[in-house]
C-alpha cells in the first residue's frame, strides 16, 4: 500500500483534513506532517485577533495521522478502493507544551501500543519545525471495515 | 472456576469502565455489558484484554463476539482455562 493511497482512503476533506503527507510507516509506527494554513476556518474565532491553533485541532491532527492513517495501513489487507473505513475516536489524554501558529508545519509521530479487536491505542507526539515538543499523549479509537 | 470465585474477579476488571453504577451494584449472571452497564465498544476491548491478563488466556474474535454478558464471559473464561 502506497502512502498516498492511505491519504486517499481517509474519510475527511477540507476544512477538516489535517494530513499533508506520510513520511514513514510500518506495523509499529507512523510519521506524518501537516502545515496549518493561515486561512483555516478556526483562526477567525480562536482567538479574536490572535490566531492560535486550538488544542482540539492539534489533537485531531494527531488522531488523523497517528491513529487513522496507521489504522488504515494495519487493515490494508481488508481494504479496497470501494471500502470506506468507519472510524471513531474513543479516548484521548493529551498534554500541550507549545502553541502552533498559522503557517507552522507540524510532524506527528505515533507508536502503536495495542491493536486488537479493532481497537487501536497509540502513544502520539507532535513536534514543530524546530523539533520542539508541541504535544504528547495517548489516543485510542475503533476502526471498522464494513462488510 | 466457580461462579463465586469468578464474579468478584470480573467485577474488579469491569469496575473502571462502568457507566451505570446502579446496574453494577446489582451485577449478576444476566448483567449485559453494553445494555446494563453502558460500557462502550472500546472499553469492552479493554475488558477483554484485562481478562486475558488476569486469567492468562488468549481470546479470539469469536470469543469477543459472544462475550455480551457476565454469564457468557464466565463460560468462555472457564472453557479457555480447561483447554
Amino acid at each position: 500500500m502506497k502512502k498516498v493511497d492511505i491519504i486517499n482512503l481517509l474519510p475527511y476533506q477540507n476544512p477538516f483534513l489535517f494530513v499533508d503527507g506520510i513520511d514513514e510507516i510500518s506495523e509499529e509506527k507512523i510519521k506524518g506532517h501537516y502545515t496549518f494554513k493561515s486561512d483555516e476556518t478556526f483562526y477567525k474565532g480562536h482567538f479574536k485577533d490572535n490566531p492560535i491553533t486550538p488544542g482540539v485541532i492539534l489533537t485531531e491532527c494527531m488522531a488523523q495521522i497517528g491513529l487513522v492513517c496507521l489504522g488504515i495501513f494495519l487493515m490494508r489487507n481488508e481494504l479496497d478502493d470501494s471500502t470506506n473505513p468507519q472510524i471513531a475516536l474513543t479516548s484521548h489524554q493529551m498534554d500541550f507544551y507549545l502553541p502552533v501558529l498559522p503557517n507552522e508545519k507540524v510532524t506527528v509521530i505515533s507508536e502503536k501500543e495495542v491493536f486488537r479487536f479493532n481497537k487501536l491505542k497509540c502513544n502520539v507526539k507532535m513536534i514543530n519545525e524546530k523539533e520542539q515538543l508541541v504535544a504528547r499523549g495517548k489516543i485510542s479509537g475503533m476502526i471498522h471495515i464494513p462488510a | 472456576m466457580t461462579k463465586e470465585e469468578l464474579i468478584p474477579k470480573l467485577k474488579n476488571i469491569i469496575a473502571p469502565y462502568v457507566q451505570d453504577e446502579e446496574a453494577f451494584k446489582n451485577l449478576n449472571e444476566d448483567t449485559d455489558f453494553v445494555k446494563d452497564l453502558k460500557i462502550n465498544s472500546a472499553n469492552l476491548v479493554d475488558i477483554i484484554l484485562d481478562i486475558e491478563d488476569e486469567f492468562d488466556i488468549r481470546l479470539e474474535n469469536e470469543d469477543m463476539e459472544q462475550m455480551l454478558d457476565v454469564k457468557s464471559a464466565m463460560e468462555i473464561i472457564n472453557s479457555k482455562l480447561e483447554s
